[in-house]
């Protein structure tokens, strides 16, 4: 039999799923890269939450404020320099949606949440990672949470 | 090698890890262009787990172009294990007078760890309740929102996104009330 005739797009050159393994363990150490931070800074600890919201720490405050002040001078820098991602992409960045209820309604739901059991999604899984099973409970029902949005997003002011 | 290990094992203070955070962004846009935003991985794992018939059309999408998140959350679990049982910090999270005092209000002692046990307790059924209530409004939020702390607070926040800025303001006030006035409800039934 003879090989069918690349397709572009269709048919990835058979180096490209080598390739695609060590693109993916980047993004695996770039996640513990970043589970070590949340835990390492406290941003995973239930007690830091709790100071944040009643005002009563600058810890987070603090945290929050110099992650976005850094955030914002070193991505304006990598666009700036126009360099390229290092898959050869050029670096764009993805306007949110317009509009203002969805945020409003939905970030307070999550906030209050938040502020329950301490936890946003990522100190969730790094939670999980310190050996916090518990942690599993809030996975399964933030799950259930996500679904609930996806069956009723029709219904919902946007 | 105590002392180095004594290092290793202390908490960061907000000028070392704040700065830690924000790189995130620009790390993730140079590894492949991609935004960083964590809850995603919640409707991804939605479109893998759920039956093809019973599918909203909201988790009907391609999520194996979305693997690398699915990774990074990977990477979380790992991270949360070199920080959080290997270089466990022996200590408990350092609070302010202010802090601990209202902790203690709260019915709960300032230990080690990150989670305190009186909200780890699964044999106590308001412990359940308060896990499962706040999981629900996380995940219905965060997709509800389009974002988290991450894809918002940092992300939006960074990129000047005035929608990012409307749903970190959310987060803040939802937060407040909570903690100031939902999770005393939920630990009276608790303790």
């Amino acid at each position: 039999m003879t090989p069918s005739p690349p397709i572009p797009g269709v048919h990835t050159p058979p180096t490209s799923s080598s390739r695609t393994a060590t693109g993916l363990l980047a993004y695996l150490l770039a996640g513990l890269y970043f589970g070590v931070v949340l835990v390492k800074s406290e941003a995973a600890s239930w007690y830091r939450i709790q100071e944040m919201f009643r005002f009563e720490s600058f810890h987070m405050f603090g945290l929050i404020g110099s992650a976005v002040l850094t955030g914002m001078v070193t991505t304006a820098l990598l666009r700036r320099s126009g360099a390229k991602s290092r898959d050869g992409q050029t670096i764009t960045v993805t306007p949110k949606e317009k509009g203002w209820r969805r945020y409003v309604l939905g970030g307070v739901t999550f906030g209050v949440g938040w502020g329950l059991a301490g936890v946003c999604p990522g100190p969730v899984f790094t939670l999980l990672g310190a050996g916090v099973w518990p942690m599993l409970v809030v996975l399964a029902f933030a799950l259930l949470g996500t679904y609930l949005y996806g069956a009723f997003k029709e219904r919902l002011p946007h | 090698m105590t002392e180095l290990l004594d290092f290793l094992r202390s908490p960061w203070p907000w000028y070392v890890g704040g700065p830690l955070i924000g790189l995130t962004v620009p790390l993730l846009l140079w590894l492949g262009n991609k935004s960083f935003g964590i809850s995603s991985n919640l409707r991804h794992a939605c479109a893998i787990l759920l039956p093809e018939r019973a599918k909203p059309s909201f988790f009907r999408y391609d999520w194996k172009k979305e693997r690398w998140n699915l990774m990074f959350a990977g990477g979380l679990l790992l991270g949360g294990f070199v920080a959080g049982v290997l270089l466990a910090n022996p200590e408990p999270t350092r609070l302010s007078a202010a802090g601990a005092a209202s902790v203690q209000e709260l019915g709960v002692t300032v230990r080690p760890g990150l989670v305190p046990t009186e909200l780890t307790d699964l044999s106590n059924p308001g412990v359940w309740l308060l896990l499962a209530v706040s999981g629900l409004l996380v995940g219905f939020g965060t997709r509800y929102g389009g974002g988290c702390t991450s894809g918002h607070a940092i992300t939006g926040l960074s990129t000047l996104q005035g929608p990012s800025l409307m749903a970190t303001v959310s987060f803040f006030a939802g937060g407040i009330l909570s903690a100031n006035f939902l999770l005393p409800l939920f630990m009276a039934v608790i303790r």
